[in-house]
Formats: C-alpha cells, structure tokens, sequence
C-alpha cells in the first residue's frame, strides 16, 4: 500500500475493485465504517459478483472478470473529458506536460493494438518492445522537456486523451457486460475525489493481479489516483490488500525471482557482469534511487561480513546470476521441473498441489523431481502428492523429506502488513513433537552446508564458506543444540556501522558497532553491513511516546498526533517511519496543504514538518530545484501517467488467453502481444492446452471465503471452519441454472481445456449474466481452498475438489503471475 | 447485575463471516465437524450448520432479498432471544432455565431432566435437544447463556468480542435499543435502506437481543409477530399449577391412606 489499514477512516469514497474486503480483510471494515459513519464516505463495489463487500457497499457494478482495463480506461476518459481532474496536482506532479518522442505511436494510430517498437522475430503474434520511440523528449542537458498547458499534441496528457478516446460508456459497459446507467453512477461518484478537497482510495488484490494483464491492471489505478490528486494523501492511494499477514515481508525479501532485498534487481549475467557493471547499468543518475550502490554494498557486507572487502569487489561475484528472471517465475519453474530441467525443490510453507496452475500439470511437474524438502505444518496434498488417489506411489521416484515447521504464534520475528508496518510479534505457544520455525530450519541447513563444504570443497565453495552465518546463542534445544538469537538477525537486517561512519565534516554519524538509524547513513565502501535498506531504523531503539526505548518495530505507542490515524509511535513502517509514502503531495505546488481538513505534512518556511515523517528532503524550499517532484523514486520526480511496462506504456484492453469473445478495442489484437503462452504437451489429458469457447463458453474466476484459508493447509484440518464451509462448490446464476437444468445443492462436473472436477451448485442471484458486445455470457466463480485431503490418518478434515485443476499454466506479461482470475468452463450435473 | 443487558446485533453491518460462530464454539468448548459423528454439507448455500444445535449456539443465517430497488444479500445472527416473557422458563419443570444475572436466560445443565418442554415452546425454535444416553433416552438441552461466565465478570460474551465488523455490543437493554433507533434512523435517512427496522424492543415483552435490520424480519426468516405460545400460556397457568396441587394431593392423599392403613392394622393384631 502506498498509504496504510488506519488510513482507510480518511477517505471520501472507498473503491473496492478486485478484492473482496469484507471477506478476506474484515478487519478492515472497522475503518471503512468510520469512513462511512463519520465522512459520509461512499463504499463502492466494482466484482463479477455481488460477495460479502458488495452486500455492504452503497453502490455495486458487475463486471466479467478480466475487463478490468475497459473499466479504468472509461474512468480516465471520463475524467478527462468531464474535466474532473485535479488540475494543480496533475499538472505539477505528474508527467502529464512531459513531451514524448514524436516517433511513438500508440494503438490508436498505425498498427491498431500495438504501440510502435513491436518485434516479433518468429511471426507467431507475440513478441516484445523495442522502446526507444517511448522516451521522453529532452534538451541539451538531459531534461525533459514540458508544456504546462498541457495541449502540445505530444505531451502525455493528449497521448492520453488519445490512448483512451474510443473507452467511452457504450463501448466499456458492452465489453464490461454491465448496465451504461450504472456504469455512469461509480464514475460519476468515484471522480467526484478529483476536488482538491476530497480523496479517495482503491483497494485491491488478486482480482486486479491475476490475470495477464494484471500489471497493467494495477497501473491504471495508479494513473487513475494521479489524475484525480489521491497519491500521498490521506484516505488516499493505491493500497493493495496484501494476501497473507508477511507476503509484503516476503516481496520486501525478495522471495521473488527477479529481485534481491530492498527491491534490487537480480544479478543477470549477461547485464552485471561485475559490481562496476551492476551499479552502472542499475544506477540512475537522479532519484533516490541514485542511492542504490550504498544498498547493494551494505547487502553484500550483511551477508559475507568479513570476506566482502573493497579488494574483492565485496564479495559480488558470490552471488549467483541468472541468465534471466523470467527463467525462475513459478510458471517458468514447474515448466522446469516438468521437463526435468530442476532436480529437487526446497517447498517452504505453500501447497502447489492445491494453489498451482493447471495444478495437474503442475503435480506431474513434481513427480518428475529427484527429491522434494517439504517445510510444512499439516500433512497437506503436496506432502502426500504421491499418494493422490490414480496416482502409483511405485511410479513415481521422488524422494520426500518432511520438516515439520512451527507455526506463526511458535516463534518470535517480525510480520510487515500491507501498509509497510512492520510489527515485532514474541512467541506465544510451544511447537508440537520435533517442529521448528523456518529460520532455524534455514539457519541448520546452512551451517552443515558450510561443514560439507569445508571438508568437501568442490570447485566453487567460497560463496558457501564465506557467509556470514553467526546467528547462534538463541535457546538451547534437547537435540539440535543451539539456536537462532533472532535478534541477531534483527540486528543485521536493521544495519550496522561496521566502522565509524563520518559525515562530510568529520562527525560521526554511526558509531562503529552501533545500529543504524537512518538507510541515510548507508555507505558503498564496506563501513555499513545491512540486511536490507528500506528496513533501516526497524529495531533501532526509540521512543513509544510514553517513556519507554525500545526497538521500533516492538513500539505499541497510542498517541496519534493530527487524529489522522498515523500513529507513530506504534511499530515501524518502512520507508524511515513513513505512514503515507509520496507525502510531499499532500500539500500543493507552493507547500501548503491541500483543503479539505486533513493536513498531513507542510512548508513552513525553514523545512517540511507535520504529522508524518517527510517523504521529502526536510529542507528543500521552493526555491530549490525538486520542490514538486514529490515521487522521489522516479528518475524525473514525478508520477508517471506515461510509464513503460513489457506490454506498453498505457495500459490497454486486451482479452484474457481465455475469453468467450473477441477484443472490442482491437479484433486483430485479441490477447495481451508480450504474453508467453505455454504449450507444454498441447491437446494431451494433462498439459497447456487452451479451450475453445464454443466448448467452454462461460467465464470463470477463483476467490476465497473468509472461512478457508489459501491452499487450506491453515483451515482446512481445522473442525469450527470446516463445519462453516465443508466442501468445495461453484456459484453460477438463477438464468445459468435454469438453462442447464441444476437446482441449489445439486453436483456439478466443472470443467475446463485442462481438467474436470466436481462441486456442489450454489445458485444466487449475487451472479447475473454479462451482456458482452450483443451475447450473453455467462459467469461461475468457485474457491480454490479446497484438495483431495493429503491420506494418512492425519489429512484433512475439509475435502474437495481442486478449482486449480482448471486454471491455465500462462500469466502476466511483465510478472507471470498465473491468469486464476479469468478462464473458460463448462458446467453440468454430474 | 441486577441491571437488564442486552446484545446489540447490527445485521446492516455484520458481514456473515461466522467470527462469531466460530468464537462461541471455542469459548464453549463446542464441537464443529467430527467425520463420522458431525459432518455438515453444502446444501447450496454458505450456511452451515443449517440449524442451531446442541453444539453450536449462534450461526449466521443466510438469505437473498430481491427487492427491486435494491437487492440485498441478509446476514442475521442467530440465537437464543433472552426474551422478557420467556416461555422456556415458564414451563420448565425443573426450573433448569431462569432468568439470571442482567436478565439473561440463564441454563443449569445438572437441572436439566431433557423433557423438551422448551424446545417445544420457544416461538423461535432456539433450544435444543441433546441426546447423552441412547439406551436410557437421557437428554440436556442446550442454548446460548450470553457467555453467563464472561459477562458475571465483567467481560462481553465471546461473538461481542470477537465480531471485526464491530455489529455486535453488549451492554444496558435501554442504551442497547437508543443506538439501534439511532442506527436505524440514519439506514432510512442517509443509507439508502427505507425498509429498516429494530427487532426486539417490545417483542415478548422485550427480548434480550435488539436487532437491526435492513429489511423486513420475515427476509431474515424471523417471525414478524413472535407470540407467546398459547398452549404455553395453558400451560404455565392452569395445567402446572393443577399439576403441582394434583401432585401435592397425590401425596397427601397416600400418607394419609398409609397412616390410616396402619391404625387399622394394629388394632387388629391387639385385639
């Protein structure tokens, strides 16, 4: 999130649009209701069903999953045209004056659906960018060049208008499937937060992500809050309702194919071939992001400690590099393993055999595996993959090797929520019989590696010797001896002085051994070790505003300076205790705040001050250069309406892989163009194969119910929730049923190009049938908690089907997070 | 405690996540889904279990309200009424069932002979029946008790504790009904719900739940109209009372024959 949970209470209207907040965030109603109570703010529901949110909101419009674009490019142009933009905002803020390179082309113009660079070598219809005629035009010294009056056709703001001239009401709700009329109601009340006194927030999740153009998906609600003045402002922001309570912890992490901490790119061979080569290529010359030689130094110090010195180039050449990321995505993966490329797989805590893509494909991905270390709590469908009824134990050689793991209330660590909070939680419970938390798991496995490789060195052990791997002096434990003293992680993560560090006069700003308070004390020469940037000053020791020191992210403090719910004494949020990131646009172009009452930070003549920590330089006046580049993470300070992404650099309607229908926008361009479409063992019981939508005309898309959680590891053995919701079902309309002759309660065969499955119908009216472009077409959702229960006598006590059986192994252009969100089915009785 | 309390239940803003159902199992020790012994199923819809039972004492009903000015999917709470005019505790035999502390309707298991005469009686259904012994048809009924061992020490019955949607609150019945009117007056003026409504206020003299509603009660398949049960009322007025006095008489009536029985006995044997 850019702004934060608490936040939510600051907002004029709340849009929730591909999540379902009541449902799998109820805790964050207690600040939408105060929204509502106590604002008059409107709750708005954009979902291809009427779920739990909706039956709260004040205004619901359905959608067919996977027109996501067409929803928020009719917005913009309704915006634009309806003049409702916050003009000051826009105009100063953003690069909507920017000049673009007169070579571009948008869809619009020449080659329809496509934006001008496309390059497709093998003629198969996909292909990627070439994107030298999307740069900004600039003068002799390098700046770009602007028209405030935003009217030079070249300027992003008429690239725009163009971008999105033919998304108006008609074309949008018939490509939507919704009523023009209702359609017109969300726009009109969501613009509305365009007055520089009103703010508004969009909160979304995987309904937004998972499609394959879920990058560009989010894109626009970042476009959309720029133009309407909603970023870095309270009640305000593009705030995506993390899935679990530490997966923002485990992007910060890295726990992704194409990043290291502190969202650093990973090291590719071909680009960063030595520390010289990474820093130039990854270091832009503005932006606090020029800053990143300090990050990536202090990382490589963190994690070879005394090995990494000036002399070897701190140890960069430890570091694996991949040829490229897009080779390590989980698509990508299980395509590796499949082929055998990948000979074993180290699973921490997540059930592909239930949460895969075309999850049959993926679980004969994992027969294929030498060996399987599966972390778990719950003897889960994974951990018994090989013993799936149909499947041959005999057949299948992987060797499994169970850990079992302690849970999160069994061990003490640090949790980061989707507002970047990052709490200090104890343990509060003993694990049961031999289980351990994944950090001692981790931190054994990798000092016996370092035993192994001292005695047996082979021809690269240096990487593996030389780590620094000293996080023992935690509780002695009966067999294992001694483990982790998570502070000492905590510590290294937060940031040392490993020598004094010294400011331009000589002063000492960190004393050699000493936490670090601030990522502005990091150094690229090796005098700094951390673990990761943007978590600097976490555990550094600081007030709770009621008298006692403690390390940040363990503060509890309630005071709220301001009443807007910033509450800073209570843990920790990354970046440098920043509740709303990009603040410095709460206040306008002459640094007072913009009206409507809720005043965040402002100028007052000597330096920025106010209830937030400046996401600014302190005292940067506007007499000095950047006064109104609030977006200090972009090259040129400002938020970008004009961005480049894989698939372009305005987000376009394209129809998911798929789709009952052709591309309204663009027939001849009917799928996103950058997309890899896997093919693996096309037309074959279990492989890639795509349906035909005169086989399988109805939409499809995969949610959860607050009852279960994810693969259903965490719920589904246990027997309250099961009761609530004890088996797997798909939600289809009164019309739909009535069609194909199912009552409620009746079993269904569900099925797609990839597999069959069955569930129980729940016929509802919360589902109604889509009016696409003339045809009706209908929709089913269904969960994707439930699996076949593991075996043994300790699997699961909640059973089902698997939703993912039918999902497609192809996902976004720019991410390949997998298309869960928007497929093709059929339905019958079974 | 002699204070009456009541449980604020705010269907406009309770979410049907069943925190509460699950909250109230686990602070009564409840059981859910035991295979071969409890095992629900999807009978096309989220609720479950479709009734209340002897281990589960609140559930959230769901249902669909196609009113064509605006359709509305209902959440509604549901559990023992704690009712003013409580028929339960009229005809319970053995007085198992009282009105205790804060007026709740309070359940002495060990008192409990399994008659089912609350069952039968209770306008909504609420308590049911337990089976503990299949050979001797020995029984216990069973309801919620508002928490009784939370809220006699001061803590808010474990669903008040637990709702996220902050629906539910436990508190004086009078302060209880002024924030459901005030409530409802602001679902009609500002929100867009003209059929809304507060359920409880006078219904069986009062119930220990005030409800909020969006809709009408019977949407929520709530009587609209609970009434006392008139057998009940034959019942408790007339029936039990001749029972207690025929019963009395009973007694009397053979001590009496026993002593008289005995006189005549002896004086027999003397003679």
């Amino acid at each position: 999130m850019t702004n934060h949970w608490v936040d939510l209470k600051n907002s004029d209207a709340i849009l929730i649009a591909g999540s379902n907040a009541a449902e799998n965030h109820p805790a964050s109603m207690t600040w939408i209701n105060k929204a509502r109570d106590e604002r008059g703010a409107k709750l708005i529901v954009v979902d291809p069903r009427f779920t739990r949110s909706a039956a709260k909101a004040d205004i619901y419009l359905p959608l067919r999953s996977g027109t996501d674009i067409a929803f928020w490019g009719g917005l913009m142009k309704y915006v634009i045209d309806n003049n409702l933009y916050h003009e000051e905002y826009v105009v100063h803020f953003t690069n909507a004056a920017t000049l673009i390179n007169a070579d571009f082309e948008d869809t619009e113009d020449g080659d329809l659906g496509l934006f001008s660079g496309f390059m497709d070598d093998d003629g198969d219809g996909y292909g990627s960018y070439d994107r030298k005629t999307w740069s900004y035009q600039t003068d002799a010294d390098g700046n770009a060049l602007r028209d405030e009056t935003l009217q030079d056709p070249n300027c992003v703001f008429q690239l725009l208008k163009k971008h999105y001239q033919r998304y108006d009401l008609d074309m949008v709700a018939g490509v939507m499937g919704c009523s023009k009329a209702k359609l017109e109601e969300v726009y009109a009340a969501y613009a509305a937060t365009g007055q520089p006194d009103k703010t508004g927030t969009i909160m979304y999740a995987m309904g937004q992500t998972q499609h394959t153009v879920g990058s560009q998906n989010v894109r626009c609600m970042a476009m959309v809050q720029l133009l309407l003045g909603n970023i870095g402002r309270p009640g305000g922001g593009v705030n995506a309702l993390r899935g679990e309570s530490n997966v923002q912890g485990s992007t910060d992490f890295a726990l992704l194919a194409h990043l290291i901490p502190g969202y650093m790119a990973v090291p590719r061979a071909g680009d960063h071939p030595n520390l010289q080569a990474y820093i130039d290529v990854e270091t832009p010359k503005t932006s606090y992001w020029s800053n990143k030689p300090k990050f990536l130094v202090s990382l490589l110090k963190a994690w070879w400690g005394e090995h990494a010195t000036a002399e070897n180039d701190f140890a960069y050449d430890y570091l694996p590099k991949v040829e490229s990321a897009g080779n390590h995505y989980w698509i990508s993966l299980f395509e590796a393993m499949h082929a055998g490329t990948i000979k074993g797989a180290w699973l921490l805590g997540q059930n592909p055999a239930v949460g895969g893509p075309n999850a049959r494909f993926e679980k004969e991905a994992l027969e294929q595996l030498d060996w399987i270390v599966i972390q778990e709590i719950f003897q889960t469908e994974t951990v018994g993959f090989w013993r799936e009824p149909g499947k041959d134990p005999l057949k299948i050689k992987t060797e499994m090797f169970v850990l079992p793991a302690a849970d999160a209330m069994e061990k003490e660590g640090s949790i980061d929520t989707s507002g970047r909070l990052i709490q200090w939680r104890p343990k509060v419970a003993e694990a049961v019989g031999e289980a351990l938390p994944d950090h001692d798991i981790i931190y054994l496995i990798g000092r016996k590696l370092k035993e192994m490789y001292e005695q047996d060195p082979g021809p690269y052990a240096d990487p593996i010797k030389h780590l620094a791997w000293e996080y023992g002096g935690g509780p002695v434990h009966p067999v294992i001896g001694e483990m982790v003293d998570i502070e000492k992680v905590a510590v290294e993560v937060n940031g040392v002085a490993v020598e004094d560090v010294l400011d331009a006069d000589g002063n000492v700003l960190a004393k050699k051994g000493d936490m670090l308070k601030t990522f502005g004390h990091l150094q690229a020469d090796g005098k700094t070790a951390c673990g990761n940037w943007i978590y600097v000053g976490y555990y550094y020791p600081m007030s709770d505003g009621e008298g006692n020191t403690l390390p940040a992210s363990k503060r509890r403090g309630q005071k709220d300076p301001g009443g807007l719910g910033i509450y800073p004494y209570y843990a920790y949020s990354w970046p440098l205790n920043r509740r709303i990131i990009y603040n410095r646009a709460s206040a306008d172009s002459k640094g007072n705040p913009w009206p409507g009452g809720r005043e965040l930070i402002w100028w007052d003549g000597a330096k920025w001050t106010g209830y937030d920590v400046p996401d600014f330089v302190v005292t940067k006046g506007p007499d000095q250069p950047g006064f109104n580049d609030p977006f200090i993470m972009q090259r040129d300070g400002k938020g970008g309406l004009f961005a480049a992404m894989v698939e372009g650099p305005f987000p376009t309607h394209y129809e998911p892989v798929e789709s009952p229908t052709t591309n309204a926008f663009y027939p001849e361009r009917n799928i996103n163009p950058c997309v890899k479409v896997w093919r693996t063992k096309e037309g074959e019981d279990v492989g890639n194969t795509y349906g035909d939508p005169a086989k399988f005309p109805i939409v499809a898309t995969t949610y959860r119910v607050v009852e279960h959680w994810q693969a259903g590891g965490m719920s589904r053995w246990l027997e309250w929730l099961v009761e609530a919701q004890p088996e797997m079902f798909v939600e289809m309309s009164e019309q739909l049923a009535a069609e194909k002759g199912i009552k409620a309660g009746d079993r269904l065969k569900v099925t797609s190009a990839r597999g069959a499955i069955e569930a129980v119908a729940i016929v509802t009216k919360r589902f109604q049938p889509f009016t696409v472009n003339g045809k009706t077409v209908h929709q089913v959702g269904m969960p994707w908690h439930f699996g076949w229960g593991g075996g043994g006598p300790d699997e699961a006590l909640g059973k089902g089907d698997t939703a993912n059986h039918l999902t497609p192994h192809v996902g976004d252009a720019n991410t390949t997070i997998p298309e869960y969100k928007a497929f093709l089915v059929n339905v019958e009785k079974a | 405690m002699t204070e009456r309390y009541a449980m604020y239940i705010d269907a406009s803003k309770c979410m049907g996540c069943r925190g509460c159902q699950v909250a109230c199992k686990q602070w009564n020790d409840l059981q859910g889904f035991v295979p071969g012994v409890r095992e629900t199923k999807n009978t096309g819809s989220y609720e479950n279990p479709l009734s209340l039972d002897p281990q589960t004492w609140t559930r959230i009903k769901f249902s669909e309200y196609d009113n064509p000015d605006r359709f509305q999917w209902l959440f509604l709470k549901e559990g023992c009424m704690h009712c003013t005019d409580a028929a339960c505790v009229d005809v319970c035999p053995t007085g198992a069932l009282k009105h205790g502390p804060y007026g709740i309707v309070t359940f002495e298991r060990d008192l409990c002979n399994g008659c089912g005469y609350c069952s039968q009686f209770c306008p909504f259904g609420i308590p049911k029946l337990e089976i503990i012994n299949s050979v001797t048809g020995e029984a216990k009924s069973s309801k919620c008790v508002f928490c009784q061992d939370r809220t006699v020490n001061g803590l808010t019955p474990a669903c008040v504790k637990t709702c996220p949607a902050a629906a539910l609150e436990w508190g004086p019945r009078d302060a209880m009904v002024a924030k459901a009117e005030l409530r409802v007056s602001e679902l009609k003026a500002k929100l867009g719900f003209p059929e809304a409504r507060v359920y409880g206020k006078t219904e069986l003299g009062g119930l220990g739940r005030i409800y909020v509603l969006t809709a009408p009660a019977s949407e929520y398949g709530l009587p609209e109209n609970p009434r006392y049960p008139a057998l009940g009322t034959v019942w408790q007025k007339i029936l039990q009372p001749v029972g207690q006095i025929a019963f009395g008489a009973v007694i009397v009536g053979a001590l009496g024959a026993f002593f008289v029985a005995r006189r005549n006995v002896v004086m027999e044997e003397v003679e």
